[in-house]
């Protein structure tokens, strides 16, 4: 039950750390709250279901359109937006209730265009997707069903959504520590003021930033189905305070931190669950507070956040 | 200046205070519909608690709903368990949203972002223990609280436009006052501020349990007049947001800016609410993205740019 619990909790942990991921690099690069997070995911969810409705796409196979799709969303949304709210005298506020206004708006469409009803997708699908991509390597051969790690099964969604979550954040880690954008973004990310002063585009530099943290959402939700359970357009502030839980326990512009705090999260989830569960919506909010007031620099952050 | 603060004071006073006070008190006796002007009152002070706190300090509680809940459960545990008459339990519903105010004190070391998220989290985390099924006995859990047997809207009403009143005075106050100016000291330079004496810590808690308080005794208040709710009803995010958007729509630190932002965009609110339901969402999307990018200081800030001193 214990081997069980935690193995579980890694898997969530992981597909947490990808919830997370596109909110602390916008956070971390342009000093905003990106209230709306959570809806793009939401958005990312539908694209899944629609396409596996309409035309049986796997979801694996929708990952790279979403995130090109969201990419292209990302960079004009971000011209329209954000260079006027950092122009203003409190951005960080500010941003807060810009883009509790924007996730209204999308979280209002989507109400309108695809229903208040509860969607979902067969979670066999995933496990297909993973087997049939085991057995492209020669001499395997593996049946679409539960995956057994260490004696223990686990849905082959939960796996598969694992997996892809390790290689986002991987490509994620990459694109930061060994692309000349990716150190030009971490420029941005240590002092927006000096950067600029140094002649860096911050503007292309976070916009891009931008476009890859609302893709990043979008891919998570294309598993939210199996994640999350049932998708309607409310679940987004849900995934936006779990974000939040998320990447403050972990800390700030680190997609490593991410993980970890990702980690913690998930594995004290389902030890919540299994073992207190009437109590298990109480932890992300009571874990946010108190690593905000013990640690508020994040696990492994560096920065200070006090007043 | 300290004549021509107190002159603010009373300019205030006449100006803002009596004349919507009167205007509140009247009002019932003109239009039917009771429980829309109970709740404007009801978002006219929670926008002013909002204004006392980020307008003179710059926090923004993003979870200000956490002390309208803990005055409503305040109140109807004390009427429910002690058998208080409601308005002996109305100071339970301050202790309880005080209390809360202490308990989350430590807060107020995180900045910005920051400070938001975790008063969000901390209203969210208050909301889940209180619906918790194991608490039956003591909040009813999920199940929510009825009240009837102390049912009295109107000396509800007459207290909610009290505690008003009393919270328009005191924002007049901290326009016109040393300790107004210190809070707004602080806001724009914490180490100037406490360089020149001031107390940053006291201050600034003076000002957050000042807003705890205002928001509890109006949530008492409002479990008192409605009687009958579930703790989503008094925990609902759209009491902080509205309060926030309200707030800042007509713009902080003056007393006019939230009364108007309260008076346009809630009526604003219960016309679209009536008349096309399915679109309320999206149109208070685009105005509250509106309202930010082109006038992030309020309406008011139009009149300010042209040298006016908005009371």
């Amino acid at each position: 039950m214990l081997v069980y619990t935690l193995f579980a909790g890694i898997l969530f942990g992981l597909y947490f750390s990808l919830v997370g991921l596109g909110l602390n690099l916008v956070f971390g690069v342009m000093r905003i709250v990106n209230l709306a997070h959570g809806d793009f995911l939401m958005l990312g969810a539908y694209l899944a279901f629609w396409l596996y409705t309409l035309s049986e796409v796997n979801p694996v196979a929708v990952i790279p359109l979403a995130f090109a799709l969201f990419v292209l969303i990302g960079l004009p949304l971000y011209y329209m937006l954000v260079p006027r709210l950092l122009a203003a005298k409190d951005p960080e506020m500010l941003s807060i209730i810009l883009f509790f206004g924007l996730s209204q708006v999308i979280e209002a469409v989507a109400g309108i265009v695809f229903g208040r009803s509860e969607r979902s997708i067969p979670g066999g699908e995933l496990g297909r997707a993973l087997a049939g991509f085991v057995n492209l390597f020669p001499g395997a051969n593996m049946e679409s069903g539960p995956v057994e790690i260490f004696g223990q099964t686990f849905p082959a969604a939960w796996v598969v959504a694992g997996l892809a979550s390790l290689l986002a954040v991987l490509c994620v880690y990459l694109y930061l520590y060994r692309t000349r954008l990716g150190a030009l973004t971490r420029a941005v990310m240590a002092d927006r003021e000096e950067a600029l002063s140094t002649g860096i585009d911050t503007h292309r530099v976070s916009a891009i930033a931008f476009a890859i943290g609302i893709a990043l959402a979008a891919i998570g939700g294309v598993f939210a189905p199996f994640m999350l359970g049932s998708i309607t357009p409310a679940m987004g502030v849900e995934a936006t305070v779990t974000s939040f839980a998320v990447i403050v326990i972990g800390s700030l512009g680190n997609p490593l931190g991410t993980v970890l705090g990702g980690i913690i999260y998930g594995v004290s989830y389902m030890l919540m669950q299994s073992y207190l569960s009437s109590w298990a919506n109480l932890l992300p909010y009571l874990l946010l507070i108190a690593i905000l007031l013990v640690r508020p620099s994040g696990l492994l952050g560096r920065r200070v956040r006090l007043a | 200046m300290l004549k021509a603060l107190s002159r603010r004071f009373l300019r205030d006073t006449a100006l803002i205070v009596v004349p919507v006070i009167a205007i509140m008190a009247i009002l019932p006796s003109f239009y039917s519909n009771h429980l829309l002007l109970f709740n404007f009152v009801v978002f006219l002070t929670l926008a002013q608690g909002v204004n006392i706190l980020y307008g003179f300090t710059g926090y923004l509680p993003f979870g200000y709903v956490g002390f309208f809940g803990a005055g409503a459960y305040g109140f109807s545990i004390a009427v429910l368990h002690l058998k208080a008459p409601p308005l002996a339990a109305l100071v339970a519903a301050g202790a309880a949203a005080g209390a809360l105010g202490l308990l989350l004190a430590p807060l107020l070391r995180l900045s910005g972002a920051y400070f938001s998220i975790a008063n969000l989290a901390a209203s969210l985390a208050v909301l889940q223990i209180i619906s918790n099924p194991n608490l039956e006995d003591i909040t009813r859990g999920p199940y929510g609280i009825s009240l009837s047997g102390v049912f009295n809207p109107t000396l509800a009403y007459a207290m909610a436009l009290m505690i008003l009143a009393a919270t328009l005075l005191f924002v007049a106050y901290l326009r016109s006052s040393n300790f107004g100016l210190a809070l707004q000291a602080i806001r724009e330079n914490l180490f100037s501020a406490s360089m020149a004496g001031i107390d940053v810590v006291r201050a600034r808690m003076i000002a957050w349990l000042a807003c705890a308080l205002v928001a509890g005794f109006i949530g008492g208040v409002f479990a008192w007049y409605v009687s009958v709710f579930f703790p989503e009803t008094v925990f609902g995010a759209e009491f902080s947001i509205f309060a926030i958007v309200f707030a800042l729509f007509g713009g902080t630190s003056t007393l006019l800016g939230p009364i108007v932002g309260v008076v346009i965009l809630y009526g604003v609110y219960n016309l679209i609410g009536v008349s096309a339901p399915q679109y309320f969402q999206l149109i208070y999307g685009f105005l509250i993205m509106a309202l930010v990018l082109f006038l992030p200081n309020g309406l008011t800030s139009l009149l300010q740019r042209r040298g006016i001193d908005v009371p």
